[in-house]
């Protein structure tokens, strides 16, 4: 009981193979999705997420103009944002931590959903591909990556599976 | 025993008997979604590749590689050499600028900036001119016919805000009634000229007579006869003469200069400059000071030059840009910055034949220059012509154009190129759908990750026209402030600055007759043999 509520990591859930499969792939789709965000973004030398925070409506407008009007700041934001999402990409992929890296995703896509919401009367210049009210995409990967918390699937198929690596109860 | 404890000892037997080895299974499991970087590494690595060289081709066809910054002029960067004092004749809105670009402000502005910042940010005013190069100069001179703005004068070259020191900010500058006397002063070494355009020709001759160097706003003169004088005037001294379109130092134009140079555009035969604004500021009419007074204005000097003599008045004294009897109008004003980016970019010199026209259709407050005016200007050796349109009464941003057959550039404050769809040089590339002709072949910005965005609408105007501030070393830097450091440094160090009297006598005359054609309701001609307007 207690261990389901706090969430082990060590805990080897039973899935039917089905509900594992399809676990895995949800846990690897959105690991692809970030690795190759997080990559596009360090390749590209004149990639900043200046004018995405620039865009920013709503209560965090004034904090994304503080931190695009210090340099150290925006570096240090891009930093953080193009390797987070390089590395929690590579944990979901291989489910490597992948406790850990769920809830970072989660933590990133609450930023971007919070920077940009998408709330009746906010129009922004940057184009999207959808038409979204109060849910969006980010707002969905957020939830996908909730269920894949409490669902997790890293120690049975994943790297998880040796780090954390115990036996099986019988 | 609580819930901790019950933990605690179940976990630590637990961990050691379970100390067993992996099996092969555990390992394919635990490794079973490595795989999938296969195909991810192979798709990036092949969209990657076909990105790069699309980028490539479309590069290696231009013939210029993306990253290369424009260079400034050399000149600026170079170390100042020996103290400069200057002096200033007329402390109106551009002469503060000025001052500004030489490393002075009010101690007003610098409060008034310091709010904006609070306020914004972004606002990247203050930063620029604190950082700015120390250029070694001192203000020791000013003279405004306004006591107001003559005593602004006075506080802001004492004011210490960049911490410069020496000698000149202790003492301030000296004010003079009359800019003759601070012309015959052997304490002013060099004059910057920011009064009306009435004034330019004459107090640009009279300065070069006592010996003192001149940097002298646009337009260069009111008149074509004002003109030739100038130049003459110029040519016959050793003085270092510098033309105020800041302009010149915008790191996209020199840039685009570069790449008319490299053929990218095709055989350019139509330019299209715009002016576009919308606002009574926009339009010259200016707040009227509320301490304006024929007491605190000297009016007779003032008016000086000007062909008609009327009595004191206020409106004509702080908005002067509305009358042809001190000002230029559109094409003095407007053209004349429009004009001098495309001469710098493309150096096309005096045009064959100007029409203008155009007409006082919404600013009817009682001025006689036009608000919306359109000249265009033939260049029939050059196979091109220029098309200015300009409204004071839509804010519309219309860009400036250079059309040519294969691409067009617009260039601003950032640049960009596109492809035109029926170009001949780049069919080949387009049916190949390398390169795609509704998104811009490449652009190019300053400073790219020095994001910059400022306050005031007039300031945001100026940013996308191209006026306001440039990028040196990833910063912004105020255009004014390297066009007044190159104009010192040819001083000190030699050289013709990049607004010389040649690029000044191209644009006066330009303006000039752009202004004639209006007025008179014809087509104006340069003959180039006699040097004349026809």
């Amino acid at each position: 009981m207690v261990k389901k509520t706090k969430l082990d990591p060590t805990q080897i859930p039973d899935y039917t193979t089905i509900q594992l499969t399809a676990l895995v792939i949800l846990r690897v789709g959105i690991g692809w999705h970030f690795l190759y965000e997080g990559i596009v973004k360090a390749l590209n030398p004149y990639w900043s997420s200046a004018g995405f925070l620039l865009e920013t409506k709503g209560i965090f407008k004034g904090l994304a103009t503080s931190i695009v009007a210090s340099p150290g700041a925006l570096g240090f934001v891009d930093f953080l944002n193009q390797w987070g999402l390089i590395l929690i990409g590579i944990g979901l992929i291989t489910g490597c931590l992948t406790r850990i890296s769920c809830i970072s995703g989660m933590v990133l896509l609450l930023f971007y959903y919070a920077f940009h919401p998408p709330f009746i009367g906010y129009t922004y210049v940057t184009p999207m591909e959808g038409s979204y009210l109060i849910v969006n995409k980010n707002l969905l990967e957020l939830f996908a990556l909730f269920v894949l918390t409490v669902f997790p699937t890293g120690t049975i198929i994943g790297l998880d599976r040796l780090i954390f690596f115990k036996k099986k109860p019988s | 025993m609580s819930e901790e404890e019950n933990k605690n000892t179940n976990k630590k037997p637990k961990k050691k008997a379970e100390k067993v080895s992996l099996t092969r299974r555990d390992v394919l499991k635990g490794l079973a979604t490595i795989p999938v970087f296969g195909p991810f590494f192979y798709a990036s690595l092949r969209k990657k590749r076909l990105d790069d060289l699309k980028k490539q081709e479309i590069l290696a066809e231009l013939g210029i590689t993306g990253e290369v910054p424009a260079v400034l002029p050399k000149k600026t960067l170079r170390k100042p050499g020996a103290l400069i004092r200057l002096g200033i004749i007329g402390f109106g809105g551009r002469g503060e600028a000025l001052v500004h670009a030489a490393g002075f402000a009010h101690p007003d502005w610098i409060e008034r900036k310091k709010k904006d910042v609070r306020e914004n940010k972004l606002d990247k005013g203050l930063e620029a001119f604190l950082n700015q190069e120390d250029l070694n100069v001192v203000l020791t001179g000013i003279c405004d016919v306004f006591d107001v703005r003559a005593e602004r004068g006075i506080a802001a070259s004492k004011n210490n805000a960049r911490q410069i020191g020496g000698y000149g900010l202790l003492k301030g500058a000296k004010r003079y009634r009359h800019y003759q006397e601070m012309l015959e002063s052997s304490d002013v070494d060099a004059v910057i000229i920011a009064t009306p355009d009435h004034w330019h020709a004459q107090m640009t001759i009279d300065a070069i007579n006592a010996g003192k160097h001149v940097y002298c706003e646009k337009c260069m003169t009111r008149t074509i006869e004002e003109t030739y004088s100038v130049a003459e005037a110029v040519k016959n001294s050793g003085i270092v003469f510098q033309l105020g379109h800041h302009g010149r130092q915008q790191e996209s134009y020199v840039k685009a200069k570069q790449i008319v140079e490299k053929n990218i555009l095709g055989r350019i035969t139509l330019v299209e400059l715009t002016t576009n604004r919308n606002s009574p500021n926009g339009a010259w009419v200016y707040a009227i000071h509320e301490e304006g007074s024929p007491e605190t204005i000297d009016w007779e000097q003032f008016e000086g030059p000007a062909p008609h003599k009327v009595p004191f008045n206020l409106e004509r004294f702080f908005r002067w840009r509305c009358w042809f009897d001190y000002g230029t109008g559109l094409s003095g004003d407007l053209l004349s910055h429009e004009f001098d980016a495309a001469n710098q970019i493309l150096e096309l010199g005096i045009p064959k034949s100007v029409v203008a026209s155009g007409g006082i259709y919404y600013f009817q407050d009682g001025r006689d220059v036009p608000d919306v005016f359109q000249a265009v200007l033939e260049y029939p050796e050059r196979d091109l012509t220029v098309v200015y349109s300009a409204t004071l009464a839509n804010g519309r941003n219309r860009g400036k154009l250079f059309m040519g057959h294969d691409a067009t550039m617009e260039v601003g404050y950032s640049l960009s190129v596109t492809a035109d769809w029926e170009s001949t040089r780049y069919k080949e590339k387009i049916r190949n759908r390398i390169i795609n002709t509704s998104l811009p072949l490449f652009t190019y910005q300053p400073g790219l990750k020095g994001i910059d965005t400022v306050t005031s609408a007039t300031e945001r105007y100026f940013m996308t026209r191209g006026l306001m501030y440039t990028m040196k070393g990833g910063r912004p830097v105020d255009a004014t402030h390297l066009h007044v450091g190159e104009w010192l440094d040819c001083i000190r160090n030699g050289g013709q600055p990049s607004c010389n009297i040649d690029r000044g006598f191209e644009e006066a005359i330009t303006c000039h007759m752009a202004t004639l054609s209006y007025l008179e309701g014809r087509k104006v001609e340069w003959d180039p043999v006699k040097m004349q307007v026809v």
